[in-house]
């Protein structure tokens, strides 16, 4: 399975072969953030660009935009992380993904970050 | 037995008296902290720190200090020339009987106004639940699900809730509807904000004009209720109406009323603004008051100012504390959704407090008073042939007068009472709290023909009906927590205060060494004008004549301020710094268009600035343009010029705090205002610390164009914890004519908003009456009343005459060597960061204020600033600002009015806090289990019998000097803000909570 990761520390799993795609925020964007106490997530339905605002998180010390990694339309929205915003620290790769998209150009992944550049990326940020 | 005396007269009458008042270091603590910095003399350390190229080119020129007593004298002939008048011109603004017990136990008493913005909860849970209170009972008269801590005022708070209605409904729409008859100060208000914004307002001038905008295109409406000449309209088919447009209802709504009218909340309002002012603070010609803010639970994300929240301590128990920070503008920047940072906290534990004293019953009886004595008034006038406007009322009448209008005015002023002049030929007529059955009567007498009997209170006494239309009756409860039903004996009342002020540490217990705050003495002759009648009982659209006291404070205190910052003319309106800001990038919008030069609309701000400036720019129209700072802190100039250049035909302003925000006198201040100047743009020099420059340096001098100041920072307002503020503008020549102001009309209480406005009749042109601040190219009001936070002006006032030119410069001088003295005794323990070049091998200097750096403790140790500030609770003082303007750093501010063995005192705090954090690093105690991570430790910790944790509940209590100082204990433990933030909770805790 491919996980791909952008500089403002989304990560964009790829579903299988249907290109559907998962987007939740890095382990490191969590640590950063702290104790999440809320998400705003996208409309459902509605394309976005690349880099487009798609979402808020918000912790006890900051909030942070969500951008959309690439252009897709947003088929689902994480439920369980609207009323438990905790699962964004506790489980950001897996149990805290914030939405789910129909992606619109493939192409536009090769530009993200594998896992060893965005290691060395967080690292240095 | 005459004794030769050893002092001249002179010296004797020591007109100077005020000074080492306000100043805490005498001239032996001086030469001790000077010993300690290295520096020979205060002169030596001021010309180390301020850079040559800054320093002013004369002194400031004000008259010579006055002694206390003699500046009170001199203040009350000024406060002689305000007459007060009975008022009766309402529009927002209404006498009160303020209860003695609220008075001088809140109002006039330093616990309570010298506490700072409850950043740190744990210290602050008295004023923090007296806002929870506050919140309560907004939501429990307006019906709706939350409110805000209290907003600036009426006319801001509906500008704010315009914009957050823009932010939160679907429509798309540009249009925002104002009813013609809401107060006239509102729509300006609404009509300046919404100028930069694009935002399209249209005023609805009749019944007719608002049903066909109904109609239309729009994203909300406003309407006032009762409406500002006293008429109660249904509105509740007019919010279906809207909402099938997905547009906001705002309601502006009189919280008194409310004990009587079906409150908005019940008829689906989407948002309610309003005043509490007429809840027991004085009008004080305009402010401070609360107003406040209540929307839709689905908004709540978006509410702009101070939203006070339970969650719980580290035991498990309930404890306030501000909820939803990150949508301040601290954190959001430019992307905020408001710049407002003070909130009014003062006025709005008055507020609170007034609901408390007078409960559910209490409120229903005084409003039902007025508005019997309103229908007596009415029946009355009807019988004198003065047949009021139909359309209920609750304690506002008009009156058609026509010719006569201006002869009944008259008779009115030559009674000493006000009226207020609705168009030209309407009499308003508004009753309040303070209305008594000779008012009643006197106002017949007012409107009677010569010979015509008067109408007697006999008559009508019996069977009266208020006039609020049968549908439009409440019918359900309000205020029924216990705390509103529990504390009506004024023992009862009196205590309660006491208990909520002792939980607090405010500046008449210990040091608060907040930096960029300027926590400084709010000396008690400065107050104690502020509740002379001459000014508190002034109506601020009082006829012009009246107000003359108030003008010439105006005038003085402007001239004074001039002196000190170095600019042509000052506009004290603004009654926040942030408001004085965004009045500022205003002004340089407005001159830039004046230039023919619209396009002109890039700010540069540094990245070390204070969120509120860019927060500022984009509510002004501007885009934000963020330039680099260099690792001393300081901006960039490589970076600064290359901005200037891309952007040179673009370029609006510059956005710069001087000394910077990291507290250091940038050398190249000067070159960097010049570089802006040839690209066309303005220097904006954030006034934030200006206490490191008054009568060192003027920012008009040194490049600067615009800059607000803080008078509730350096010219000795007091926090009131959390507002008010006054934050006056400050501009070079060229940008008078764009300072803020209000329309003639307004100002000199006959009503037009801008002469488009609505009336009774047609719409007719407003009289051109009374002389207003370059009307033709003013940004317009940017607060409710003229002169703004008017009433506390007094404050600064007494400040500046009693210190005098060197007063103030002294005192410049010692706030800079008392931070230099911290930083010099705490560099072994905790690094300085950004201070400046030592010269010869010694270390740097600070400004005014210090910047510890605390991140490299906690790879050691696991100890953040966070923990460390805790600690500090423990030790009895309030926390330095906590990772502001670098995360994990302190930023200490002693200013000048500390005391030396107030400062050692909290030096020594400092390194017995950083002796501990060594017994954590030598790992003697665990990581997790220690007293900084378990702090601030609460009596009922130290007393349970089982203490199961590695160091000793002496330790714990960390008293230092063997109880020579009182041992503050806090009432809560360590605060959870996640816990709270997850389960948003705004109101008065249930009693079951604390079982």
């Amino acid at each position: 399975m491919t996980i791909k990761y952008t500089q403002n520390h989304e990560w964009i799993k790829l579903g299988e072969g249907s290109g559907a795609a998962t987007v939740g925020i890095t382990q490191h964007a969590q640590e950063a953030l702290g104790d999440v106490v809320f998400v705003e997530l996208p409309e459902l339905a509605r394309s976005y660009a690349q880099g487009e605002v798609a979402g808020v998180v918000e912790s006890v010390k900051a909030a942070a935009d969500v951008y959309m990694p690439i252009a897709g339309e947003v088929t689902e929205v994480n439920e369980a992380l609207r009323g438990d915003p905790s699962l964004a620290n506790s489980d950001p790769l897996a149990a805290g993904w914030f939405f789910k998209i129909r992606i619109k150009d493939a192409s536009e992944l090769e530009a993200l970050m594998d896992d060893t550049a965005y290691a060395q990326f967080s690292e240095a940020a | 037995m005459l004794m030769q005396s050893a002092h001249s007269l002179h010296e004797l009458e020591n007109p100077s008296e005020f000074i080492p008042r306000h100043i805490g270091i005498d001239a032996a603590a001086e030469r001790h902290m000077l010993s300690v910095i290295g520096e020979a003399s205060r002169q030596a350390l001021i010309d180390a720190i301020v850079p040559r190229s800054i320093v002013r080119s004369r002194p400031m020129e004000l008259p010579a200090a006055l002694t206390e007593a003699a500046a009170l004298a001199e203040l009350k002939t000024i406060a002689a020339r305000n007459q007060v008048f009975k008022s009766f011109i309402g529009q927002g603004y209404h006498g009160t009987h303020t209860p003695g017990v609220i008075l001088r136990n809140v109002l006039e008493n330093p616990a309570w106004y010298t506490a700072y913005t409850p950043y740190q909860a744990e210290i602050s849970q008295g004023r923090l639940e007296a806002l929870v209170n506050f919140q309560t009972m907004v939501c429990d008269l307006t019906a709706m699900p939350i409110a805000n801590a209290s907003m600036l005022d009426e006319a801001t708070a509906a500008a704010e809730a315009m914009t957050l209605a823009r932010r939160s409904v679907k429509s798309t729409s540009n249009r925002f509807i104002v009813a013609g008859d809401c107060h006239p100060q509102t729509i300006e208000v609404i009509q300046t904000r919404a100028r930069p914004l694009g935002i399209d307002v249209l005023l609805a001038n009749s019944a007719t004009e608002w049903h066909a905008a109904l109609d239309g295109d729009y994203f909300a409406v406003l309407a006032q209720y009762p409406s500002t000449s006293g008429r109660i309209d249904d509105l509740r088919g007019d919010v279906q109406k809207v909402h099938a447009k997905h547009a906001a209802f705002i309601v502006a709504a009189d919280l008194l009323a409310l004990t009587l009218l079906v409150p908005p909340g019940e008829w689906d309002a989407d948002i309610v603004v309003g005043t509490t002012q007429r809840l027991g603070m004085p009008m004080g010609a305009g402010g401070p008051h609360a107003a406040y803010l209540a929307c839709r639970d689905a908004f709540k994300r978006s509410l702009p100012g101070r939203l006070v929240g339970v969650s719980i301590d580290a035991h498990g128990n309930p404890a306030y504390r501000l909820a939803l920070q990150t949508r301040e503008q601290h954190i959001r920047r430019e992307k905020a959704t408001s710049n407002i940072c003070t909130a009014q906290v003062l006025p709005a534990v008055v507020a609170s407090m007034y609901a408390v004293y007078h409960g559910p019953h209490g409120l229903e009886r005084i409003a039902q008073r007025i508005a019997s004595y309103t229908a007596i008034l009415a029946q009355g006038l009807e019988q004198l042939g003065h047949v009021p406007r139909p359309g209920g009322a609750f304690d506002t009448l008009s009156v058609k007068t026509g010719d006569a209008t201006e002869s009944i005015a008259a008779r009115a002023r030559s009674l000493r009472v006000n009226l207020r002049t609705y168009f030209q030929d309407y009499l308003c007529i508004s009753l309040d709290e303070t209305t008594t059955r000779d008012d009643v009567a006197l106002l017949w007498k007012i409107f009677a023909k010569d010979g015509q009997p008067l109408p007697s209170f006999a008559q009508f006494e019996k069977g009266i009906a208020p006039l609020i239309p049968t549908e439009l009756r409440r019918t359900s409860a309000f205020l029924t927590h216990p705390v509103f039903n529990t504390h009506h004996s004024e023992t009862s009342m009196l205590r309660y205060i006491r208990a909520l002020s002792d939980k607090d540490l405010a500046l008449d217990r210990s040091m608060i060494p907040l930096g960029s705050c300027t926590m400084k003495l709010n000396a008690t002759s400065e107050m104690i004008p502020v509740t002379w009648p001459e000014f508190a009982n002034m109506h601020p659209f009082a006829p012009r004549e009246q107000l003359q006291g108030y003008a010439e404070l105006d005038e003085q205190l402007r001239a004074w301020l001039c002196q000190a910052t170095g600019y042509a003319g000052i506009s004290l309106q603004p009654n926040a710094g942030s408001q004085g800001e965004y009045a500022g990038l205003l002004a340089i919008k407005a001159f830039h268009e004046s230039n023919g030069q619209p396009r002109r609309n890039i700010c540069l701000i540094p990245s070390s600035a204070h969120g509120t400036n860019p927060a500022s720019a984009q509510m002004a129209g501007m885009r934000v343009v963020v330039v680099a700072c260099d690792a001393g802190g300081n901006v960039d100039m490589a970076d600064l010029q290359a901005k200037c250049e891309l952007h040179s035909d673009a370029l609006a302003a510059v956005m710069i705090t001087y000394p910077s925000t990291h507290g250091v006198f940038e050398t190249q201040v000067r070159e960097l205002c010049a570089l802006v100047h040839r690209h066309g743009g303005r220097v904006y020099v954030d006034g934030a610390n200006m206490n490191a420059l008054v009568g060192l340096a003027a920012p008009g001098e040194f490049g600067g164009d615009v800059s607000h100041l803080n008078l509730h920072k350096t010219f000795c307002i007091p926090h009131g914890g959390g507002g008010p503020g006054v934050g006056p503008v400050c501009v070079v020549a060229d940008l008078v004519p764009f300072l803020p102001g209000h329309n003639s009309a307004v100002q000199s209480g006959a009503y037009a908003a801008t002469g488009r406005s609505a009336g009774p009749s047609q719409a007719s042109p407003a009289p051109s009456g009374g002389s207003v601040v370059h009307a033709a190219t003013s940004v317009g009001a940017i607060a409710a009343a003229p002169l703004g936070n008017a009433g506390v002006l007094p404050i600064s006032w007494m400040y500046c005459r009693m210190m005098g030119a060197d007063g103030l410069k002294q005192a410049t001088e010692v706030a800079i060597l008392s931070a230099n003295y911290i930083s010099a005794r705490l560099r072994d323990h905790y690094p300085t960061l950004y201070a400046s070049e030592g010269k010869g091998g010694k270390p740097g200097h600070v400004a005014h204020e210090c910047i510890l750096d605390l991140r490299p403790l906690k790879e050691a140790s696991g100890v953040g600033a966070e923990d460390v500030a805790k600690r500090l609770i423990d030790y009895g003082f309030h926390a330095p600002t906590l990772s502001f303007p670098v995360a994990g750093t302190l930023m200490i501010e002693p200013t000048e009015s500390e005391t030396l063995d107030e400062l050692d005192r909290f030096i020594d705090a400092m390194v017995a806090i950083r002796e501990e954090i060594r017994r954590i690093e030598r790992g003697e105690w665990p990581r997790d289990a220690n007293p900084l991570k378990l702090a601030p430790h609460t009596a009922a910790s130290l007393l349970k019998d089982d203490w199961a944790h590695p160091y000793s509940r002496l330790v714990a209590a960390a008293v230092l000097d063997s109880g020579r100082h009182a041992k503050y204990w806090p009432p809560v433990g360590r605060v959870d803000n996640a816990y709270g933030d997850r389960n948003l909770f705004c109101s008065c805790v249930p009693i079951s909570a604390y079982e």
